[in-house]
């Protein structure tokens, strides 16, 4: 960051300009080292012990791997894990594919784009429990929306919520109705972006529009399409008010991702050691995925802005 | 009012670019003193480095006798008119006038007289409660000068303050500025491109190329001395002819020989050791066009300029020549293209430098 | 591409139509009589009462949960936006070591899970009595609200034109005062706009909230809505109306700021 070959007086301003960062920094720094980084650092001790609040009497031993190793031998956390890759896949197909949809028709849309905007920025802006409560009307049984319309149909009739595999629909599809928008927006910005000329240039030299799409559409949109990929993988991984407020992990635990599992650890059985060892293992995931996408752009696109 | 001197001063990035190496520049109080050469030069670094918006690698900055190399921009006691004005569009031009006298803490009072003074002569009065962004161009100069005279700082650093500006408007502004320094008397660093603007504006002109000056003049004598080929290129439009020469012997007298031409030369002066490689230079306006054959080299006419008050001539000495031989001549000679002339060059207005250097001779 | 127009026109209202169907849904529901909400649902009610929206703001006080949100966001608002701004400027415009490692870790903070910080904060805040108090929550709420910040406003001071800062520096004004006079004042837009996304994610917030609070006095509005208990079943009908006022101020700043918004979540998620 300093040059090789600043002279004594550069060095000098440079030592006051350190001063003065330093000292516009501090305050937000060291409220986030103490509500993040304290934390977490805690939560590795802690998932090193066993602590176990409902037995108080059994003290807070050290016992190095031995949470982990329980949890990795648990079968409820493999199927905490497979139901989060399950949630994460399915999502993240469906917005992408459903984001790029609506992105391409509000780009292509001249007129009342402004109200398009607002009405599909509104799931993004709603709490996701509103969310989760109003998708939990629409599929509860009996007479909810959905099964009156399956009945109507003249389709088997489905107990959604106390089904373990129908129990994931209404989950889905309101994530995705809740986060295509999202998606929607950053890839719009990313269309947006796209010099209209190459379409001109595109269809003078013959090219149909299925073929505009693969060519030119497709290949300037992929730094917004990982990005976009990258943002939603890391909050799916980390779901928890959807499910909690919706199906509360159930019937049992068929729709429980591992954040929820990991709550139902600490605050609910109070088990604060493999809580803990648990919440560890979702940081490390999710740590790692955050560190391939920073890799995958480089850290100039979090670290610097554009112009 | 103050004489600005700066002693061996660099200036590398830490990317390793060198824009400003080992200069050494006086300027005496009161001047006018423009930098001028082609981007890249380092005349915009040079400047920022007196301001202190870039610390200096090495050398020393001394301003008005004080050694300011290690002082902060805000405590130099300057004041700098940016290419892009830097107007605080947040504020009105009297806010922006005032800014710097408050930050001063002078009285209230004093700041409106000040403010409505230097108003007055930039003639911006009806302005002062206007925003920038509701200005035009030449208004938002006028701002930005104005924003500088308000303080009374020793000296005045302009990095191309009439870039951004349409031709007729810079010419008229360029003899408002010269106008004001001779008011102000305050000394003035200018930093151009553009010789012209140089030429007509500085009491002295310095000339740079890749971050370090090749000449520091007077103008005229910049323009009839070059010290080196680069200066003799740079300041004088149409650009002076340049080919490589090498002496020789014709019998008695010695004779520069270039690939189209030779000239018989006076050897009184002319201190070069035979056989040296040089450059010969000479401009547009000393070669006259005549008759065929009856001049040093024959040519044919390419393309004619008429330019109103002068007309420039291009003409290619050998078919299909590379570079043209540029020739003013008076409005109304009536050459056209394809016309073949013989030129006469003038042999009191030879410039010769060495080929390798390019240092004058 | 204008003779895809109208066929994209068609898509896209769909696609609004679908996006806004459930929420007509839930609207329409929140008027209709209890009775009534699980019995042959029609798409255009032919009754229309007020008996939840009343029962919300009497029998069960919503209007604790609404004050306890508007004062939490509110607060995260301003002390992430008054903390941030200041740090976001240094690490926009100072140099000095160690600033990409900072700009680092703010920004791996806020890909923090909640739940693996959220046992320890607990603990924390019971030990320093904070547990079911506003800074109880404002504090952990600045995990997610101070990088947000951070990250919006150092891209927007680096967009500022440097030389009106050089400019203010020659007239002799030393980093604070620039920052105060000049790069605040110009930076009103993107202020704005952090301001409401923190705003936002600050009142749809529930993990934290319904850890830290201690009883319905302490809730806030997700969390209120989300453990609304009947006395014999779900209160389907109340809940629904709750979640109408749960998002009627968040549409109101939708409609008002969409712009801002669109402009906030885009400007560094993809490069221009």
């Amino acid at each position: 960051m300093s040059s090789p070959r600043m002279s004594s007086a550069a060095q000098a301003a440079r030592g006051n300009e350190t001063r003065l960062a330093w000292m516009l920094v501090s305050p937000a720094l060291s409220i986030v080292a103490a509500i993040a980084l304290l934390p977490i650092l805690w939560t590795f001790w802690e998932s090193l012990h066993f602590h176990d609040l409902r037995m108080p009497w059994l003290g807070r031993p050290f016992v190095g791997a031995a949470n982990y190793i329980e949890i990795f031998q648990s079968q409820r956390f493999w199927s905490a894990l497979a139901h989060t890759g399950f949630f994460l896949a399915t999502t993240l197909v469906l917005e992408l594919s459903a984001g790029l949809l609506l992105a391409l028709s509000i780009d292509r849309v001249t007129r009342g784009r402004g109200l398009v905007r607002t009405a599909v920025l509104l799931p993004w802006a709603i709490p996701t429990v509103v969310v989760a409560l109003v998708w939990r009307f629409m599929f509860e049984s009996p007479g909810g929306l959905a099964p009156t319309l399956f009945d109507r149909a003249g389709l088997t009739p489905i107990t959604w919520f106390a089904d373990p595999v129908a129990a994931w629909a209404p989950l889905i599809l309101a994530d995705a109705w809740k986060t295509t928008p999202f998606v929607a927006i950053l890839l719009l910005a990313g269309l947006q972006n796209i010099d209209s000329s190459l379409y001109q240039a595109a269809e003078v030299d013959g090219a149909g529009p299925w073929r505009q799409f693969r060519e030119i559409t497709l290949p300037l949109l992929r730094p917004a399409l990982l990005v976009a990929a990258l943002f939603r993988s890391l909050d799916a991984f980390r779901v928890f008010d959807l499910v909690y407020v919706m199906t509360g992990g159930g019937p049992g635990t068929a729709t429980e991702p591992l954040a929820l599992y990991t709550f139902a650890t600490l605050l609910q059985n109070l088990d604060f050691g493999a809580g803990s060892a648990l919440s560890i293992i979702v940081f490390a995931v999710a740590f790692l995925v955050a560190l391939l996408g920073i890799r995958l752009f480089g850290r100039s696109a979090f670290l610097e802005r554009s112009p | 009012m103050a004489a600005i001197s700066l002693t061996n001063v660099s200036k590398v990035y830490a990317n390793g670019q060198v824009a400003v190496r080992d200069l050494t520049l006086d300027i005496t109080d009161g001047e006018l003193m423009v930098l001028v050469g082609p981007s890249g030069s380092g005349k915009s670094t040079v400047v920022r480095l007196i301001a202190g918006l870039e610390a200096a690698s090495a050398g020393r900055i001394i301003i008005g006798g004080r050694d300011v190399t290690a002082v902060a921009p805000q405590h130099r006691d300057l004041a700098m008119v940016f290419q892009n004005y830097a107007l605080y569009p947040h504020k009105s031009v009297r806010d922006n006038l005032a800014f710097g006298l408050r930050v001063r803490r002078e009285p209230a009072a004093r700041i409106d007289a000040r403010v409505r003074e230097v108003a007055q002569t930039l003639g911006i009065e009806e302005l002062l409660d206007r925003k920038p962004a509701q200005l035009s161009g030449g208004q938002r100069q006028r701002v930005a000068l104005g924003r500088a005279i308000v303080r009374e700082p020793q000296a005045f650093l302009l990095d191309e303050p009439l870039s951004n500006l349409d031709p007729l408007l810079r010419v008229a502004t360029r003899a408002e500025l010269a106008l004001l320094h001779r008011r102000l008397g305050t000394t003035m660093v200018y930093v151009t491109h553009d010789q012209e603007e140089a030429m007509t504006l500085g009491s002295r002109i310095a000339v740079m190329r890749d971050g370090a000056i090749e000449q520091v003049a007077a103008p005229l004598t910049a323009f009839e001395r070059p010290a080196t080929s680069f200066v003799a290129r740079f300041v004088g439009a149409p650009a002076m002819n340049l080919w490589p020469a090498g002496w020789s012997r014709n019998g008695e007298r010695l004779a520069l020989t270039t690939s189209f031409f030779t000239l018989e030369v006076d050897s009184a002066g002319r201190r070069t050791p035979e056989g040296a490689n040089v450059l010969l230079g000479i401009r547009p306006h000393d070669i006259v066009p005549g008759d065929v054959g009856t001049g040093d080299a024959d040519a044919q006419i390419e393309v004619v300029e008429p330019l109103g008050a002068s007309t420039t001539i291009h003409a290619s000495l050998e078919d299909g020549a590379a570079e043209l031989v540029r020739i003013v001549v008076p409005p109304h000679e009536s050459l056209r293209a394809g016309d073949r002339v013989g030129l006469k060059i003038r042999r009191d207005r030879l410039h010769l430098f060495d080929a390798g250097s390019g240092r004058a001779l | 591409m204008t003779r895809w127009s109208w066929r994209w026109a068609v898509v896209t209202a769909l696609i609004v139509g679908a996006v806004l169907f459930p929420l007509y849904w839930a609207i329409v529901s929140s008027f209709t009589p209890e009775s009534r909400l699980f019995t042959a649902p029609k798409l255009i009610p032919a009754q229309l009462i007020l008996d939840h929206y009343r029962a919300l703001f009497t029998t069960r006080d919503f209007w604790t949960p609404i004050r306890n949100s508007l004062i939490v966001a509110g607060a995260t608002t301003a002390l992430a936006i008054s903390l941030g701004a200041v740090c976001a400027y240094a690490l926009a415009r100072l140099q000095f070591p160690g600033k990409s490692l900072t700009l680092a870790f703010v920004l791996a903070v806020a890909m923090f899970p909640q739940v693996s910080i959220v046992s320890p904060l607990y603990l924390i805040l019971r030990k320093v009595g904070l547990l079911d108090t506003y800074p109880g929550l404002v504090l952990p709420y600045l995990t997610f609200a101070m990088p947000l910040t951070i990250w919006m406003l150092v891209g927007y001071f680096r967009q500022l034109p440097f030389e009106l800062e050089e400019a203010a520096a020659l007239d002799g004004a030393g980093r604070l005062r620039t920052l105060w006079e000049v790069v605040l004042p110009l930076s009103a837009p993107g202020i704005a706009t952090a301001s409401i996304l923190t705003f936002l994610y600050s009142w749809n917030e529930f993990l934290f909230a319904l850890s830290f609070a201690l009883g319905p006095e302490s809730y806030t509005v997700p969390v209120a809505i989300a453990l609304f208990r009947g006395q014999y079943q779900v209160p389907w009908g109340e809940i629904l109306a709750g979640a109408v006022v749960a998002t009627g101020p968040v549409a109101l700043i939708v409609l008002v700021a969409q712009r801002r918004i669109v402009a906030g979540l885009t400007a560094g998620a993809v490069k221009g």
